[in-house]
């Protein structure tokens, strides 16, 4: 199984709460949609899922073929 | 065998809602309507139902809806006050199609009233006490033998067509004793329903009669069911056309059915010229005043709507047609006596005897306007 | 996104599986203002409910009327939106119905403590097993930013434009107070805790309370000045005691904090159950 972070910004309204709270501060609001910093260093925590009132980013686990 | 019983009407109605198959009641103490919660907590748990008193005449028709969704039959009871607080729940049962029986021992008003003398005070708000369009039936006794096998008729009308019926008694018929047979097998109508749905079925999609066939929340069909307009999986909608087809589909579910829901008593109407209009429990006067008019070669007839909402207007324009006078007794200050001229039209004599004094109508007042010229 | 849920089969959306499951994501995305705390409660409820591994088919959700009521259309089981301040009489009749159905509610501050308070102290004091979920914001939403029962005291709303002269509730206490057996208290900040609290509540026997300060940006945040949702989450991180550590604190070190955690969970007969026993009796003779 490998973790990778999925984010829906078809659902994201812009709030922020996942940036802002992101223990390795990875991610960023830009134009109302959130996104990845460049470069940023995720370590999967599921904080910003957990938190997200809109369902828009989430840690998705991937069975490895 | 059929066995003959002594019983009071509040009582019968119990015991015909038993028998209909009630299995949870829910209710709050009020008079006129007290003993049908008394009884219904002595019997319910005798034949595996359930009864709870609530706090507040608003929590207990709610209570009752929930346990209806849930596929129980249920039943609350009130009169006047207690009716006027649960109009927006009754609201909510006929939009979001929930069987219901609430009962309305009606007591004179306005407000508290005169809280143990009889009144007829709550037939325009039957029809009309919640906010918004939507269909009603109401249905009213004028006997104990009626209370048990009219008490039926509520359940099953209201588990054919998925909406709330109102059982309008008044403390006349609540509080007296008669005697009854109770027949040892009746007529019972289940709600349409569903088994093995998908869980995604649309619950809210009609069949051809305009009533949607829905599984009780529990087996597995995982619907949503809402107060506010919806479409036909149960989810709110601001759609103009989904709400006006739903709206006019409610209505029309009752309005497509009247001949099934419209019962009426005509006594002697066949060659009379003069008739009584009556409901309830002053038809017990009206009966008893056109009997003593024929002995004195009157004819004179009475007309007795079983079936308050919708309102008899085809059988009443009928039986009407060679009368020329209609004597309309209620107890209260003219209400139905409306309904009758919107029928008859306006070149009909009407006479109206009404009370607001908490006093019954009696049968000399009646026969004495029979006899007027 | 329009999805007719009757021929979707696999997850190939980008919905994480938890949603997928629990939600009807043909609704989604949800009615809520951006940064509203609902979503996190209602989430924690969805996650509560995969913990537990909860029959969903024998799941009801009540909810009243109010921004917390939407909540019912959301989450894909037995779910009633009901009348304003009704909720927990409608759950009443269920559960008295189905005392095997696991029954929650969501409601509001206003739902539960103004419309509803007469419902929720009597359910509390009769003990039936409902897990009741306040989705406490402290203000009308729905309506548009009016004070409520939990507007603190000297704060706006749209009704108190000179500030508001009343005195707010408690709601856990309020229901501790009528005889909730379980009651408890989070933030959405909190989420990461939440979903375990609500386990807790709905496997609770008896009526649980689980009063969740939620976050309003859109109108108590910005009549009362109080930032974004970022500012106002932070504002929870900063402003909330566990409940363990607030037990050795002085009353006035806690004025104007949210102690949380759970504040009660004790035994006593569950009321459903109760009465069945008393119809098993009067079946079997007993008078």
């Amino acid at each position: 199984m490998s973790k990778k972070l999925v984010i829906n910004t078809d659902w994201c309204k812009g709030c922020g709460i996942c940036a802002a709270f992101c223990p390795k501060s990875t991610l960023e609001v830009v134009d109302e949609k959130v996104r990845r910093k460049d470069g940023a260093d995720c370590i999967l925590c599921g904080m910003c899922e957990m938190r997200c009132p809109d369902y828009a980013i989430y840690i998705k686990e991937e069975d490895d073929d | 065998m059929a066995k003959t019983v002594l019983m009071q009407g509040n009582e019968a109605c119990v015991e015909g809602a038993l028998a209909a198959g009630m299995r949870f009641y829910a209710g709050y103490p009020i008079t006129p309507s007290t003993e049908i919660a008394e009884v219904s907590a002595l019997r319910l748990p005798q034949v595996g139902g359930k009864f709870i008193q609530m706090e507040d005449e608003i929590a207990s028709i709610a209570c009752a809806i929930g346990a209806s969704v849930s596929g129980v039959k249920s039943m609350t009871a009130t009169s006047g006050p207690g009716f006027s607080l649960k109009q927006e729940n009754l609201g909510y049962a006929c939009l979001a199609e929930i069987p219901l029986v609430v009962v309305d021992v009606q007591r004179s008003g306005p407000s508290t009233g005169l809280p143990t003398s009889p009144s007829q005070g709550d037939v325009m708000m039957a029809k009309w006490g919640t906010h918004g369009d939507h269909p009603m039936i109401a249905i009213a006794p004028s006997s104990v033998k009626e209370c048990y096998e009219l008490a039926i008729r509520c359940f099953n009308l209201s588990e054919k067509y998925r909406t709330p019926v109102l059982f309008l008694m008044d403390e006349i018929i609540g509080h007296l004793r008669e005697g009854i047979e109770i027949p040892d097998k009746v007529e019972i109508v289940n709600r349409p329903t569903v088994v093995n749905p998908h869980p995604k079925r649309p619950a809210y999609a009609p069949t051809d009669d305009l009533i949607p066939a829905m599984a009780p929340f529990g087996k597995g069909q995982r619907y949503n069911i809402t107060g506010l307009l919806h479409d036909e999986s149960g989810f709110p909608t601001n759609d103009t056309e989904i709400a006006g087809a739903l709206v006019t589909r409610l209505m029309k579910k009752i309005d497509n059915n009247y001949d099934d829901i419209v019962q009426v008593e005509e006594t002697l109407m066949d060659d009379a010229k003069v008739a009584v209009f009556c409901f309830g429990g002053t038809a017990r006067a009206a009966k008893s005043a056109v009997e003593t008019a024929r002995a004195k070669g009157i004819k004179c007839g009475m007309f007795r709507p079983i079936t308050i909402w919708p309102f008899a207007e085809k059988e009443l324009a009928k039986a009407m047609k060679g009368v020329k006078k209609i004597i309309v007794a209620e107890h209260n200050y003219g209400q139905l006596v409306n309904e009758v001229r919107r029928v008859v039209g306006p070149e009909k004599r009407i006479e109206f005897i009404g009370k607001v004094d908490g006093t019954v109508i009696t049968p000399d007042e009646i026969l004495a306007k029979i006899e007027e010229a | 996104m329009k999805v007719d849920m009757t021929n979707v089969s696999e997850n190939t959306m980008n919905i994480s599986d938890l949603i997928y499951k629990y939600m009807r994501i043909e609704h989604l995305p949800h009615i809520w203002c951006p940064g509203c705390g609902n979503g996190i409660i209602l989430r924690a409820v969805a996650q509560a409910m995969e913990n537990m591994k909860l029959e969903r088919n024998k799941t009801v959700l009540v909810s009243g009327i109010g921004c917390s009521s939407r909540a019912a259309g959301y989450l894909d089981c037995n779910s009633i939106h009901t009348t304003h301040g009704r909720a927990i009489a409608y759950a009443t009749g269920i559960k008295m119905a189905h005392p095997d159905y696991e029954v929650i509610v969501i409601t509001g501050d206003g739902d539960a403590s103004a419309i509803g308070g007469n419902h929720l102290i009597h359910a509390a004091r009769r003990n039936i097993g409902l897990t009741v979920i306040v989705m406490n914001n402290n203000i009308y939403g729905m309506t548009g930013g009016q004070y409520s029962p939990t507007t603190p005291h000297r704060e706006f709303g749209t009704t108190a434009p000179y500030g508001n002269i009343d005195q707010p509730f408690d709601i856990a206490k309020l229901a501790m107070g009528a005889g909730a057996t379980f009651a408890a208290r989070s933030t959405v900040y909190h989420a990461p805790q939440l979903a375990g609290i609500i386990e807790k509540g709905i496997r609770h026997k008896g009526f649980s309370v689980i009063d969740v300060t939620s976050i309003c940006p859109t109108y108590y945040g910005r009549k009362n000045k109080k930032g974004s949702a970022v500012d106002m989450m932070r504002w929870q991180k900063e402003n909330s005691i566990p409940v363990e550590k607030a037990k050795d604190m002085p009353e006035e070190e806690l004025e104007g904090k949210l102690v949380v955690g759970v504040l009660r969970d004790k035994e006593a007969v569950e009321y459903s159950e109760e009465y069945s026993r008393l119809v098993d009796a009067v079946q079997g003779g007993i008078k």
